[in-house]
């Protein structure tokens, strides 16, 4: 028994800020005092609050240090390791109640509301040791299923529980185990979808970095249901941590003989491999992604028939996203009516998101279902930096819409999002406040499907690019009243005319924009003005000669010398020679400076 | 893997390892040890030793077993602090060999070891 546990975090974002580096320090200076019998260094997976990484939890105290620097652990090893003395300083404030006492972590705003079942071992377990897996009931549904469990049992349960796909379209995943289960096949695949690609959504990545064989654990299980023996993962290269966990974990799952020939000693044989993606947004859609496993260039095909009939290599497949699996070992232990009494009527249980953008508390929470828009953004999230006022959330990447601030009590599942114009994707959720210009945003998410089309069809090749046109245009301010309605009539277009989600989905920012924003693009349109100041060219940058106290700090930060003046006089800006860089508004110690 | 026993036996022996790791809930026994530099000059670390090593053998995993700063009465290190059943209980004067027992009779078996505690002497 250890008497005390340091977990560090080792997901991405901790990794960035050199969380390694504080492992490596702390594993040193442990062994240096020759504490390493007592005191138990590992690092986990995500923890959840990236925006105060690097992280460090300190048991059974629960200590939980936020922002901590490689100088730091010397204090922290001398005063609350050797000593007993918790390092306040360092604490995450939220945990430091009034009276200087320390508030459990799950009584912080950002933890109240969270309901962790997808990444409840994520900032927990060491991801690298399959043992931690196990001492947390880990593997304990892949036995139950084998020795307990007929293969129809298993999808009654998956069926029962009501779990739908997290990948962002919300088919009910039991059904696709069925359709999987009754093709007729001498060979059947699982197969595991991590192409994470969406800008800004990095839930998948923090499953598999911080709990690898709860991922491997369901894919077994799926196997079992369907009765197949292979199974591939299917991961972005641009995950190196992820792969090499996920690499990690299915040797030691191997060693163990959790994966090969005759596991738990039944006849069930299952085996996984990884499979690289090199990056395209496309390869993220089933029917491409599969191609891609194939060793073919990664481009969709027509469905029917669907991939539980005629899937990876002419085989029936089953292909389920990161979160979905990772929800299955839980359901298969705990029950259906367990997973069924969170969430909604018709979207049960909980859905991890990717916070990011416009707020306080950028990271990894996971909610039950139906909870509303505002509780995820202010209680959890913590509203948008320096008071400004929330304008809208982005869910779903490219392929979702906005959801505009009247809307924000709107209790989120797939339905509900569906029905405001968005969906719920893969759970990136960005969040926009009163600076971001919406047709900029639109042009952002259709600039990357304009790059991320495959080209297989013409209108989501040309369309997505006639449409970006259209958007620089508006962004511009040279588009007419008429290019507005010409754009949303290509976009019907492109959704009607498109073969695979991505260029079904790719006209939605757009849409929700329109719908939401109308204002906002006619503003841009008829006034020749950006309601946000976003868009460069339609912006002006002038100097209050009121204001203006002839400091020349402005002239003299000024890259391209457009600002002229003598000193104590009033400035003036020469709008031919300005690149509008903001420089000088930044600079202006007066406030003198303002966007027109 | 061949069998689910084989699975438990080793999720078991793997508790030692993760026993600790969380805040203690209501129902655990905390253990604390005064490990200031009054307590360690007094020979507080193998008496933390002795309780990790008993907990051990013991296989018990509702026990959280800690340090923590001065306790105030230096002179009575070192001394271990026992939550149990809504009360708390103060050995002082502890030695390797105290601490054992107090795992055995006290946390075991329910019996406190009122010999050692605070006031008793």
């Amino acid at each position: 028994m250890f008497r005390s546990h340091i977990l560090v975090c080792g997901g991405t974002g901790c990794t960035s800020g050199n969380s390694m580096k504080i492992y490596d320090a702390l594993v040193e200076r442990i062994r240096k005092e020759g504490l390493e019998n007592e005191v138990h260094v590992t690092k986990t997976g995500c923890f959840g609050l990236c925006a105060y990484g690097p992280i460090m939890i300190v048991y059974p105290e629960g200590a939980f240090y936020s922002q901590v620097k490689v100088e730091d652990v010397d204090e922290i090893i001398n005063e609350h390791i050797i000593k007993g003395r918790i390092v306040t300083r360092l604490l995450y404030q939220e945990t430091v109640g009034e009276d200087g006492s320390i508030k459990a972590l799950n009584d912080t705003n950002f933890y109240k509301k969270q309901h962790r079942v997808a990444l409840r071992n994520c900032g927990v377990i060491n991801p690298e040791k399959i043992e931690e897996y196990i001492a947390y009931d880990g593997y304990e549904a892949l036995g139950k299923v084998l020795t307990e469990m007929t293969p129809q049992d298993v999808i009654d349960v998956i069926m029962q529980s009501g779990l739908r796909g997290r990948g962002g379209a919300g088919f009910p995943t039991g059904r696709k185990w069925q359709f999987a289960k009754n093709s007729v096949g001498d060979k059947k695949y699982v197969c595991c979808n991590a192409d994470e690609g969406d800008p800004g959504a990095f839930m998948d990545r923090s499953i598999l970095e911080g709990d690898p064989h709860a991922v491997i654990e369901a894919m077994a299980i799926a196997a079992y249901a369907i009765g197949s023996d292979q199974g591939y993962i299917y991961v972005r290269a641009e995950y190196p941590i992820a792969v090499q966990r996920l690499t990690i974990a299915i040797n030691q799952a191997r060693e163990y003989g959790l994966l090969g020939k005759n596991i738990f000693g039944t006849n069930f044989n299952f085996d996984l491999d990884i499979r690289l993606g090199a990056g395209a947004f496309v390869c993220g859609e089933e029917t491409a992604l599969m191609t891609s496993i194939e060793g073919h260039r990664g481009e969709p095909r027509p469905r029917p028939p669907f991939p539980a009939v005629k899937g990876l290599f002419g085989k029936p497949t089953i292909l389920n996203n990161v979160e979905t699996y990772a929800n299955v070992p839980q359901i298969i232990l705990k029950g259906a009516d367990w997973f069924a009494s969170m969430g909604t009527e018709k979207s049960r249980g909980t859905k991890v998101f990717a916070l990011g953008g416009k707020i306080h508390n950028t990271g990894l929470v996971e909610i039950p279902m139906g909870t509303t828009m505002r509780e995820i953004i202010y209680d959890i999230g913590g509203g948008c930096p320096n008071g400004k006022k929330f304008k809208a959330a982005q869910t779903g990447g490219p392929s979702g819409g906005c959801i505009p601030a009247h809307l924000i009590d709107t209790p989120i599942d797939y339905d509900n999002l569906i029905a405001i114009g968005s969906m719920m994707g893969s759970g990136g959720l960005i969040v926009m406040d009163e600076d971001n210009c919406m047709v900029d945003i639109a042009k952002f998410f259709l600039e990357f499907t304009v790059d991320e089309s495959c080209g297989k069809c013409t209108a989501c090749r040309i369309g997505t690019k006639r449409l970006y046109e259209m958007l620089c245009k508006v962004t511009d301010g040279t588009a007419t009243m008429e290019d507005l309605d010409k754009m949303e009539e290509l976009c019907y277009y492109i959704k009607e005319n498109s073969l695979c989600g991505l260029g079904q989905t790719a006209p939605n920012p757009v849409l929700s924009t329109l719908h939401y924003f109308r204002d906002e693009y006619e503003a841009h349109v008829k006034e020749k003005r950006c309601p946000a100041g976003v868009c460069k060219k339609l912006l002006r940058y002038q100097i209050v000669a009121d204001k203006c106290k002839g400091c020349t700090l402005c002239a003299r930060n000024c890259p391209v010398g457009a600002i002229s003046g003598t000193v104590k006089e009033p400035h003036v800006i020469d709008p031919n020679k300005c690149i509008k860089c903001g420089v000088c508004m930044e600079k202006c110690r007066f406030g003198a400076i303002i966007k027109a | 893997m061949k069998s689910l026993e084989e699975l438990r036996a080793l999720r078991e022996k793997m508790k030692s390892q993760t026993d600790n790791r969380s805040v203690a809930g209501a129902d655990e026994t905390v253990i604390k040890v005064g490990m200031a530099t009054c307590g360690i000059a007094a020979g507080a670390r193998p008496v933390l030793e002795a309780l990790l090593d008993e907990a051990d053998k013991r296989k018990l995993h509702n026990v959280s077993i800690s340090q923590t700063g001065c306790i105030g009465m230096c002179r009575l290190e070192p001394i271990v602090e026992v939550f149990k059943g809504g009360q708390k209980y103060t050995y002082i004067h502890m030695t390797p060999e105290k601490a054992r027992k107090v795992m055995n009779d006290h946390v075991v078996n329910g019996n406190p070891c009122k010999e050692y505690l605070i006031g008793e002497n």
